[in-house]
């Protein structure tokens, strides 16, 4: 019987080197979210907006939550982190970056490569995500 | 003695859910319209309704994975519909959790070789640029016509799902020039018939085009985007139905966070409905990996199609004012 083949047979190197930084930034993010929550949950860290005051907030349109809880747009969130429920942001805001990590640990080698085009597609897409995650874009109801 | 299948069960139990919510949520909506918003609970402590929402994320992770569809194009509708949470918070928690699924999903993905990175990367930068524009529109338009768009696209997914078919091996006489350009074209090694697939694509142009569309809506909707990306992967450009699921998971891990940034930055995210949920769809998908090979998929598959058809209708109805 022929040996099953391996993975690595199949997979390009840039393709595993992406996938293990998206193994490993996906790990450390989801413990980040779990231990966040569960300080926020357990009222071990006090929140910005008390727990039994959330039914208030969670029906609204988020221009008036934004307003009613006293909380801005874009990074400013960062103000708050020591907050319970703001804290939750770092888990989820990692989770959401680790894919420009990946992007940016194959960069190099498609660079070294001679990839052009995909490096330029790599370059792209870390401007497309870092356009995201600047909290420039504006938008409201 | 007629013997009542778990499947039916389940039916039964989201059917009465659906009316439970339907009631709770709105009396919820009636008081919150004539009194301030401090008595805007339904009447159940705070901590109910992520109970709730935890429960049923659960058990739609477990559906999802037996139904063969995203946990996004479930959640958003039917939490959108039967909880008293805003679809603007409802949408940012969507994204969240179809990014978390694909986060997950992908190293494996990508070490089997089963997702193909040059296949992903030029549609991913279209759809996750695409997905910005959804996310900021979808944020600025009026609810009621996001929510009525959201049920239209619902019912579309639905015809969709009933009427699309998936080709295992499409046949793919000549790579177009464009993906013969990016070199796009793999091999795997396929367990069931214990061969190497040797695949490539043509049309890639429209099939770029398409992930325009696609993007948009999964930012505008937060409903991931599996449901869209794997016929135009499959049925339009040829990619093999394995590399085509494999792909379009991976995919939304970079679609999705370009939307998840927009709606975080724009407060649009809520730990209390979000985290609950993402942790109930994981721990429902771990579950259903391991009843996969006890259910029939074809039942679980109706299931889905009914919950999605129920769920398009109240989106629709909602949005159109009739069923609040």
């Amino acid at each position: 019987m022929a040996a099953s083949p391996t993975n690595k047979e199949y997979a390009t190197s840039e393709q595993l080197a992406y996938a293990q930084v998206l193994d490993w930034g996906m790990k450390i993010g989801f413990v980040m979210v779990v231990c966040t929550f569960a300080l926020y949950v357990l009222g071990v860290v006090p929140p910005h907006i008390p727990v039994e005051q959330l039914p208030q907030y969670w029906s609204m349109p988020v221009n008036k939550y934004l307003q009613a809880a006293n909380v801005h747009t874009g990074w400013s969130w960062l103000g708050l982190i020591g907050k319970g429920d703001f804290m939750n942001f770092l888990g989820i805001a990692f989770l959401s970056a680790v894919t420009i990590g990946c992007y940016l640990r194959i960069l190099p080698m498609l660079i070294r490569g001679g990839d052009k085009i995909f490096s330029f597609i790599a370059i792209l897409e870390v401007l497309v995500l870092v356009l995201a995650a600047s909290g420039v874009l504006v938008a409201g109801h | 003695m007629h013997r009542i299948k778990p499947v039916s069960l389940f039916l039964g139990g989201f059917l009465v859910f659906l009316a439970l919510g339907t009631a709770l949520a709105a009396g919820g909506d009636a008081v919150a319209t004539q009194v301030p918003p401090a008595a805007a609970s339904s009447g159940l402590p705070w901590w109910a309704w992520p109970l709730i929402l935890f429960v049923v994320t659960f058990a739609l992770g477990i559906v999802a994975v037996l139904g063969g569809v995203g946990g996004g194009v479930l959640f958003v509708p039917i939490v959108g519909g039967f909880f008293p949470f805003h679809l603007d918070f409802v949408r940012g928690a969507g994204l969240l959790v179809a990014l978390a699924g694909a986060l997950a999903a992908g190293p494996g993905l990508l070490r089997s070789g089963m997702a193909n990175l040059r296949l992903a990367l030029p549609l991913a930068v279209i759809a996750s640029a695409s997905a910005i524009v959804g996310a900021m529109m979808g944020l600025a338009l009026p609810t009621h016509i996001v929510q009525t768009a959201l049920g239209l696209t619902i019912l579309g997914i639905v015809v969709l799902m009933w009427l699309a078919k998936k080709s295992e091996f499409p046949e793919v006489p000549q790579a177009d020039s464009l993906s013969s350009a990016l070199r796009i074209h793999g091999i795997y090694f396929d367990v069931a018939s214990g061969k190497e697939i040797d695949w490539r694509v043509h049309r890639t142009l429209q099939g770029m085009i398409l992930f325009i569309v696609i993007g948009i809506m999964a930012g505008m909707f937060g409903l991931g985007a599996g449901w869209a990306n794997v016929p135009v992967l499959n049925l339009l450009m040829g990619a093999p139905l394995k590399v085509s699921v494999s792909t379009s998971k991976f995919m939304l891990s970079i679609v999705d966070t370009s939307a998840a940034w927009v709606y975080l930055n724009q407060g649009a995210v809520l730990a209390m409905i979000a985290v609950p949920s993402i942790l109930g769809i994981m721990l429902g998908s771990l579950v259903g990996v391991g009843l996969l090979k006890k259910t029939k998929a074809s039942v679980v598959r109706r299931i889905v199609i009914i919950m999605l058809l129920l769920a398009g209708l109240r989106a629709l109805l909602k949005g159109l004012g009739i069923w609040n």
